[in-house]
C-alpha cells in the first residue's frame, strides 16, 4: 500500500484537541497523499500548531483518528515510535541540543534510535549538511550560528532519520529577515525531491511556489483548501480572504 | 586579654592532624549524598505517587531538622533499640564517625535532590520535544539531553552544598569525633586560648573553601563552553 501513492500517507478524521474547556481543533478531516506538499496557515492560535504536533503525537488527540503511513496513533508506544521514525520535524525555535556540536546534534538520533555504528553516522551527518550548504560548521556548537544556519542545521538533523515526511512549525518565524530565504531555499529543495511535507507557515510565496494545496485554518477548523493559484485568487470564505487582505497588503 | 599572633601560626599545624578526618567525613558523605540524591530526584519525578511521595517527607525531614539535631538523634537515640543493635548496619551506627557520614550523607542526598530537580526543571521543553520528534526514549532524552544541560545549571547551587558539607563536617566535633574542629577545641582546652585557636581553624576552613570555590569554577566553566560568552 506504500508504493501505491494513492493511499493518504497520513489521514486525518474527526479530529478533535481540548485544552481544558477550550477547543483548540474543531473535527478536523485532512488527507495527505505521498509526494504531496501541504501549506497550512491562519491566524495565531487557529490550531496550525496543534494540528501538526498531533500528527507525531506531540500532543494527543481528544477525538477522531489519525493514520500515519498505516500506524493508527493511539496510546500504543509502538506505533508512536513507528511513527516518529519516519516523521521528522522543525521547530519554530529550532531546539538545537546546546550542548552538543552540529555534527553531535545530527549524529545522535541515528545512533541511538537506528543504532548506526558512529563512523556511518558522521558520515551521514556531514552528507546532510552539505546538502543544506553548512558543512563547514560540523565542529560547532549551535550558540556560534546564526538563526538561519541553525534552522538549517535542525532540517539538517530531522532529514539524518531519513523521514517519509517532513513536519515543518512556522520555520521562519523566529529568523531575522535576511535570513529566511535561505531556510526557504532548502525547504524548496527538499520539496522538489519528492518529500512529503505539511508546512505551517506565513510566507505566501513559498506556498505559491511549492504547495499542492493551501489549507486555511481558522478558530480550530479547516475554513478551505484549495491549490495555490485557486486559493489566493479566488478565496471563497469571508474569514480566508480577511486574512489574506491582511498579510498580503503589505 | 593579650592576642598572640604567634599562637595563630604555631596552631594551625596542629590543626591539621584533623584536617584527614575533616576531608575524609566530607568526601564520603558528598558522594553517598550524591547517589541518595539521584535516587531521590529519579524516584521524585516518576511521576508515580508511591515512589514519589517517600522522596518528598524524606526531603521534607531532612531540610527540616537541623543537623546536628540529626547526628544526636542518631548518635544517641538508635542505640537504644534491639532491633538496630542487631541488625546489619550497627558496625557502622555503633562508632561516631559512622553515625556522622549517616548523618552527614541523609543531608546532602536531600538537598542536592532538590539541586538537581532544578536543573532538571531548567531544561527547556523545546529540548525535550525536539528529542521526541527524532523517535528517542524517555530514558535517552533524560541521559543524552536532560543530564548534561541540567548538571551545568545546577553547578553553582552544587558547589554552594559543597561548602556548606565542609562546614558541616564541624558538628562531627560533637560526637566526639577529631576532625579540625575537635582538635581545636582539644587545644583550646589545653591552652585556655579560644580565639587564637579558632581562627588558626578558620583560616584553614577558607582555604580549603577556595579549593572547592576554585575547583568548581573550572567545571562550571568547561562544562558551559557551548554557552555564547
Amino acid at each position: 500500500m506504500d508504493e501505491g501513492g494513492q493511499q493518504p500517507v497520513i489521514l486525518l478524521e474527526g479530529v478533535s484537541k481540548f485544552f481544558g474547556d477550550f477547543q483548540a481543533l474543531k473535527d478536523i478531516d485532512m488527507a495527505v497523499k505521498r509526494g504531496e506538499r501541504i501549506v497550512v496557515c491562519g491566524p495565531s492560535g487557529s490550531g496550525k500548531s496543534t494540528m501538526i504536533r498531533c500528527i507525531n503525537r506531540l500532543e494527543e488527540h481528544d477525538k477522531g483518528r489519525i493514520l500515519v503511513n498505516g500506524h493508527e496513533l493511539t496510546g500504543d508506544v509502538k506505533d508512536i515510535d513507528a511513527v516518529r521514525r519516519e516523521v521528522g520535524m522543525v521547530f519554530q525555535s529550532f531546539n538545537l541540543f546546546p550542548h552538543l556540536t552540529v555534527v553531535e546534534n545530527l549524529m545522535l538520533a541515528p545512533r541511538l534510535v537506528r543504532k548506526t555504528a558512529k563512523p556511518e553516522a558522521r558520515e551521514i551527518a556531514m552528507r546532510y549538511l552539505e546538502r543544506v550548504q553548512i558543512p563547514e560548521q560540523a565542529d560547532k556548537f549551535p550558540s556560534q550560528l546564526s538563526g538561519g544556519q541553525q534552522q538549517r542545521v535542525a532540517i539538517a538533523r530531522a532529514l539524518c532519520m531519513n523521514p517519509e515526511i517532513m513536519l515543518f512549525d512556522e520555520p521562519t518565524s523566529a529568523l531575522d529577515p535576511e535570513m529566511i530565504s535561505e531556510v526557504l531555499d532548502v525547504m524548496v529543495d527538499l520539496a522538489r525531491d519528492g518529500m512529503t511535507m505539511i508546512c505551517v507557515t506565513h510566507e505566501m510565496g513559498f506556498a505559491r511556489k511549492v504547495a499542492d494545496l493551501v489549507v486555511f485554518m481558522d478558530q480550530g477548523e479547516i475554513v478551505e483548501q484549495n491549490p495555490p493559484a485557486e486559493f489566493f485568487e479566488n478565496p471563497r470564505n469571508e474569514r480566508t480572504k480577511l486574512f489574506l487582505s491582511q498579510i498580503l497588503t503589505h | 586579654m593579650s592576642f598572640d599572633i604567634m599562637l595563630i601560626v604555631d596552631s594551625i599545624p596542629k590543626m591539621l592532624v584533623g584536617i584527614g578526618l575533616t576531608l575524609h567525613l566530607l568526601l564520603l558523605s558528598t558522594v553517598i549524598g550524591l547517589i541518595l540524591a539521584i535516587i531521590t530526584l529519579l524516584m521524585r519525578i516518576s511521576g508515580r505517587w508511591y515512589l514519589a511521595w517517600p522522596a518528598m517527607t524524606y526531603i521534607y525531614v531532612f531540610r527540616g531538622t537541623p543537623i546536628l539535631v540529626q547526628i544526636f538523634i542518631i548518635y544517641y537515640g538508635l542505640p537504644q533499640f534491639d532491633f538496630i543493635r542487631e541488625s546489619f548496619a550497627w558496625p557502622v551506627l555503633r562508632a561516631p564517625f559512622g553515625c556522622a557520614v549517616v548523618a552527614l550523607s541523609l543531608n546532602a542526598g536531600a538537598y542536592v535532590s532538590e539541586i538537581m530537580r532544578g536543573g532538571v526543571l531548567g531544561v527547556d521543553r523545546g529540548l525535550h520535544e525536539a528529542g521526541k520528534a527524532l523517535g528517542l526514549k524517555v530514558h535517552q532524552r533524560f541521559i543524552y539531553i536532560t543530564t548534561p544541560i541540567a548538571i551545568r545549571l545546577a553547578i553553582p547551587a552544587y558547589s554552594n552544598d559543597c561548602i556548606s558539607m565542609l562546614k558541616a563536617t564541624a558538628l562531627a566535633s560533637t560526637v566526639t569525633l577529631m576532625d579540625m574542629t575537635g582538635v581545636a577545641r582539644t587545644i583550646v582546652a589545653q591552652t585556655f586560648a579560644p580565639y587564637e585557636i579558632f581562627i588558626a581553624a578558620a583560616i584553614i576552613y577558607l582555604v580549603l573553601t577556595w579549593v572547592i570555590q576554585r575547583g568548581f569554577g573550572l567545571f562550571e566553566r568547561r562544562m558551559s563552553r557551548y554557552v555564547k560568552q
